[in-house]
């Protein structure tokens, strides 16, 4: 088992790839009193579209996100039960790219941690327990429909892509999930939850050794084949420069959209999303002078932000908020993008900036949460998260610069809306 | 050790020793009695205060300045604890220990923190006008946009049926009209009254040695008025509704929401915290196994246990058509938690449940503050291991004795357009 110590940050990662290909990492918190699991495989949203035993397989919208739903039924009853009996209340989520288990626990942890091992990893399926999920999963449909925020970002999705599977809707659409079966679940689980591609992470006071020797001892010795998905060959263009839906808002709500370059695998994809990052709020975050000008005209309230975002395939800036006039803002933006441009970074305003972010980085190693997603993150994209200090040593306001000047363009956005109803 | 000390006059400092975290947190809330006619003005000072002091004068300047002590971040909070609103900031900012250069944040964060209450900016004796006008607006806006989140909108507007007439059922920034009719004038003269008169809850968790937090805290507040202190206002139990009320609403919705208030004559808040938590209060509740899991009629059913209140509010989710099913079901849940329909596993998990969220709590900076607020505001001493200690000890017997006198009081019912035409 290898340890990396990361001294500037005050954490250190046990990492051990065990004969099946399972990747653990495990990271030491002395002084608290809960410990953490994230059991994750790269398998999201946008996996709709694979290749399985030779043959390309299209599966139901929704389907990853169905999986991750009835993964929990066991042979014996459900693994909520019996881990709640342990105080651990487990939970999981899908994106777009992963499926994650977790729990915490503060007793019994080896025990619980069996327990996530052993549900994730052996599937037990019936078509009627299959079939009654679908009023659950159903409501769960209806419900971020009647969203807003999911609507005008999954809106905005669908307006940036042509046919990149980000257009998807990760929980699928209430027709997309009659399609489920027990047996194209099976198929899913069959290539997608293999030991070679999943991690597992730990945070917390535990045993590293332990945590190895559990996993081996329970799950499967052998690891699966790579397998090759499909996610549309995204042209440069977007697909339409503007959407609006009517809701039961109180105000217009708007995202603004940038078409961005997809980014490679490798270390490059944390400098890349670090750079996102910067530039966000280099130019539209709260201490940059757009914000503060459009706050003091009423245009933006504190609902107003931007975040940088990649995707296989795919990646985009975007930014948005609550506005009586989407319009104006998102023309304020694009103003700002040339202005910057045009007229470069003021060196001190870069620095502090920078400063307050990597404060935001630093913030975010107190949630363990945190600490294991972007691991399994870092593992899935080929990059070591926790290296963010040397990276921030490393960029300059030039990269930002060329950064903009290679991913945000006015011929690449798209502006999403919501409005209030009559 | 007593950990809530007097620092001043009507100045209390709650402080919780930390190494384990990578920031530090400080708060200062006023406790100011929730009532109608003042709760929007009261909601309105934390975001006026915000925009600016005398030594930063704009949001340019105040951004700026946090920006250059590594990102710390100053928020402004109104949370409505019981039949208080506390008022206040809550800052975050990077320990001592990972500020590169060994720079020192504890003292100047403080100091921002003392000029935002004490020092703020002002024209001729009031707020700066462009800043009262500007954030009057977004407030008015805020209390609008309440409607866009379903769930939340149903839920308040559950507690302002069942609670109409006692402070309770005044919403957390309260009302359109009230926030509309803020004066600047008034307003100014509120912020002095509240300054001046309310009690001020100082928290704090991080590295810092006590005297050296005293001192930074005494000298940041020194300026503070203090005159007469107005005691904490005490909630008086729930009136409960001699007959069962029913209240129906109808939005541009796809999914229906079902709210059911309960009144609960039992002062055991251990017994009932543990009622609650079997009913609905967990994944591993009734609700969650029977109205979800079992008859699939919903995403989401839980319960909440209003402790000074005497009540219990269910949330959920549900077709419009089966508003009936639903509502019988929930009820009939409750009816199996009064009449001991509970298996060991499920008494256990439970326990188990608020165990490992007691345990787990000084995890967690944001849930000690949020913990120990929700204390001082209703004259309560117990620490999270003396609550754990009495979920250790209450018996099945007094559960389902303090659950007996749970009642049915206010039912909700959010329904969409067409279903209200047929």
């Amino acid at each position: 088992m290898k340890q990396t110590f990361y001294e500037r940050i005050g954490e250190s990662v046990h990492r051990e790839t065990l004969p099946n290909g399972l990747q653990i990492c495990i990271v030491p918190k002395p002084d608290y009193a809960k410990k953490y699991a994230f059991f994750a495989t790269r398998y999201g949203g946008m996996d709709t579209r694979f290749q399985l035993g030779g043959v390309w397989r299209d599966t139901p919208a929704g389907i990853a996100h169905y999986l991750e739903h009835k993964m929990f039924d066991t042979k014996e009853g459900n693994a909520l039960q019996k881990l709640a009996q342990n105080g651990a209340e487990p939970n999981a989520f899908t994106s777009n790219s992963m499926t994650g288990y977790y729990f915490d626990s503060t007793s019994h942890f080896e025990e619980n941690l069996e327990i996530l091992l052993s549900f994730v990893s052996i599937p037990y399926f019936t078509e009627e327990s299959v079939a009654k999920e679908q009023g659950i999963i159903g409501q769960e449909i209806r419900m971020i429909e009647d969203n807003p925020d999911w609507q005008l970002y999954t809106r905005m999705l669908r307006a940036l892509y042509q046919v990149n599977t980000s257009r998807t809707s990760i929980a699928g659409t209430i027709e997309s999930i009659s399609h489920i079966t027990a047996e194209t679940l099976c198929d899913c689980h069959r290539a997608f939850y293999t030991p070679s591609n999943m991690i597992l992470t730990v945070v917390g006071s535990v045993d590293p050794v332990h945590v190895v020797d559990l996993a081996r001892r329970i799950l499967p010795r052998e690891g699966g084949p790579v397998i090759s998905r499909d996610y549309g060959d995204e042209p440069s263009a977007i697909a339409k420069p503007e959407t609006k839906l009517s809701m039961e808002v109180s105000m217009p709500q708007f995202l603004l959209g940038f078409k961005c370059r997809p980014v490679d695998n490798g270390e490059d994809y944390l400098r890349t999303s670090l750079l996102g990052d910067m530039a966000c709020d280099l130019l539209l975050g709260e201490s940059s002078p757009l914000y503060q000008r459009l706050y003091s005209q009423g245009l933006i309230d504190s609902s107003f932000g931007g975040d940088y975002e990649i995707m296989p395939g795919a990646a985009h800036l975007f930014a948005g908020g609550d506005s009586k006039d989407p319009h104006a803002v998102a023309a304020e933006i694009q103003k700002e993008v040339e202005r910057v441009a045009a007229q470069g970074l003021d060196p001190d305003f870069y620095e502090q900036v920078r400063r307050a972010l990597y404060g935001s980085y630093l913030r975010a190693l107190n949630s363990f949460e945190n600490i294991a997603v972007s691991l399994t993150e870092g593992y899935f994209h080929g990059y070591d998260p926790l290296r963010f200090p040397q990276l921030f040593d490393s960029i300059s306001s030039q990269d930002i610069l060329d950064f903009l000047h290679e991913n945000v363009s006015a011929d690449r956005a798209v502006l999403s809306q919501i409005v209030p109803g009559d | 050790m007593n950990i809530r000390t007097k620092l001043a006059e009507g100045i209390y400092l709650t402080c919780l020793p930390a190494q384990k975290f990578k920031t530090s947190l400080l708060s200062a809330q006023f406790i100011v009695p929730l009532r109608r006619e003042t709760a929007s003005a009261t909601a309105l000072l934390p975001s006026v205060l915000r925009r600016g002091t005398v030594t930063c004068p704009d949001m340019g300047l105040l951004s700026a300045r946090l920006d250059k002590l590594y990102g710390a971040r100053i928020d402004a909070t109104i949370r409505k604890k019981t039949e208080a609103q506390c008022v206040g900031f809550v800052a975050s900012f990077i320990d001592d220990r990972f500020a590169p250069g060994g720079k020192k944040l504890l003292e100047p964060v403080a100091n921002l923190l003392g000029e935002l209450i004490c020092d703020p900016a002002t024209e001729r004796g009031r707020f700066v006008p462009a800043y009262f006008e500007n954030e009057k607006v977004n407030l008015v806006n805020a209390i609008r946009s309440l409607i866009n989140d379903k769930r939340g909108y149903a839920d308040s507007r559950l507690l302002q049926e069942m609670c109409a007439g006692e402070p309770y059922g005044v919403p957390r920034l309260g009302t359109v009209e009230t926030a509309e009719a803020i004066q600047p004038q008034k307003l100014y003269a509120h912020y002095g009254k509240t300054v001046a008169s309310s009690r001020l809850e100082l928290f704090y968790c991080g590295s810092a040695e006590q005297s050296r937090l005293k001192h930074a805290l005494l000298s940041a507040f020194s300026t503070l008025p203090r005159e007469s202190m107005a005691d904490v206002p005490v909630s008086d139990f729930h009136i409960p509704a001699s007959e069962p009320r029913y209240f129906t609403e109808s939005l541009d919705v796809t999914q229906g929401k079902l709210g059911m208030g309960f009144s609960c004559a039992s002062e055991d808040h251990i017994a009932l915290m543990m009622g609650n938590t079997l009913f609905g209060g967990s994944s591993n509740s009734k609700l969650f196994l029977n109205v979800r899991e079992k008859l699939s009629l919903c995403y989401y059913a839980s319960s909440v246990y209003h402790r000074q209140k005497g009540m219990i509010t269910v949330s959920s989710g549900i077709e419009f058509d089966d508003y009936q099913r639903a509502s019988d079901e929930i009820l009939a849940q409750l009816a199996a938690v009064q009449n001991g329909n509970i298996e060991d596993w499920e008494l256990e998990a439970a326990r188990s449940s608020l165990l490992n969220a007691y345990a787990s709590m000084g995890d967690s900076q944001s849930r000690m503050e949020n913990f120990y607020l929700g204390q001082i505001v209703t004259g309560r001493e117990e620490t999270p291991e003396d609550l754990a200690a009495q979920v250790r000890n209450v018996s099945l017997d007094r559960i389902l004795r303090a659950m007996k006198t749970v009642q049915l009081d206010t039912v909700y019912f959010l329904q969409g357009k067409e279903a209200a035409q047929e």
